[in-house]
């Protein structure tokens, strides 16, 4: 699973406000389609996303099956020192996914 | 399709009737505090109607993909914030859509992405504040095609 990161703006202030916006490459399975020989398909979910900012948690959210395949998640951040953000999630059979984007904050 | 109960057949009986201009408030008038869902988060404790903010379009063609925003404006500093926003889908098999943690290092209590919705109805985001007091704001969203539940 790979996920794209895009942060705005891309170079913050200090203790300005960082726009996080994260794209995953999940199918998002609801558990509710059939394949071709009419066998249900098992729900697989992200259920659970945690963005980390050099190892303190500043978001987090517990997902469902109502959300869209190739789950966007836009939240917010406030600058602090430049280094890591780190993305990292969970499916309902627990493979596990992690991205990384750095963040450079200028003074 | 599952029964529908007394009370949600006499919610949106009265729905049909009301205004278009009353509509939000019809939405809101839907999220019964008795409701299991709710009733786990908040634990009993009163929801005040406003302040958190829900946007979602008033028309989706295809319910597969519809961009959702909860927002609510707080200073998000360490005595005072946004603890958690939870979104609840009215007729979604899974009705417990979503719900987003902040901390005062989010800055701001704001999320966007992109929801699926098994038809027209109303959703409903409630906030929880850390000065334990609950706010909730429903909207509603007629959906001409269904997110797909039975074939792919």
């Amino acid at each position: 699973m790979t996920a794209r990161i895009q942060l705005v703006p891309a170079r913050p202030r200090r203790g300005e406000i960082v726009e996080v916006r994260v794209l995953i490459q999940h199918n998002m399975e609801t558990g509710y389609r059939r394949d071709e020989e009419g066998r249900g398909i098992r729900r697989n979910c992200i259920n659970l996303f945690i963005c980390r900012y050099d190892g303190v948690e500043v978001f987090r959210a517990d997902l469902s099956s109502g959300i869209a395949a190739n789950p966007f998640l836009e939240f917010y951040t406030v600058a602090g020192r430049s280094g890591e953000l780190e993305m990292w999630w969970i499916d309902d059979e627990s493979t596990q996914g992690t991205e990384r984007a750095p963040i450079t904050v200028s003074e | 399709m599952k029964p529908v109960g007394r009370r949600r057949f006499l919610a949106q009986a009265a729905a049909g009737f009301a205004l278009p201009a009353l509509s939000m408030q019809t939405a809101i008038a839907q999220m019964d505090q008795l409701d299991p869902l709710v009733w786990v988060f908040t634990k009993g404790a009163p929801v005040q109607r406003g302040r958190v903010r829900i946007e979602l379009p008033p028309m989706a063609d295809n319910g597969n993909a519809v961009p959702l925003t909860v927002s609510m404006d707080s200073p998000m500093t360490a005595v005072d914030y946004v603890r958690s926003i939870h979104v609840f889908s009215e007729r979604n098999p899974v009705r417990d859509m979503a719900r987003f943690f902040f901390t005062p290092r989010s800055g701001r209590a704001k999320v966007t992405t992109r929801i699926r919705l098994a038809g027209s109805q109303n959703v409903t985001a409630i906030a929880a504040m850390s000065d334990g007091t609950f706010w909730a704001e429903g909207v509603h969203i007629e959906v001409s095609v269904a997110a797909c539940l039975e074939e792919s």
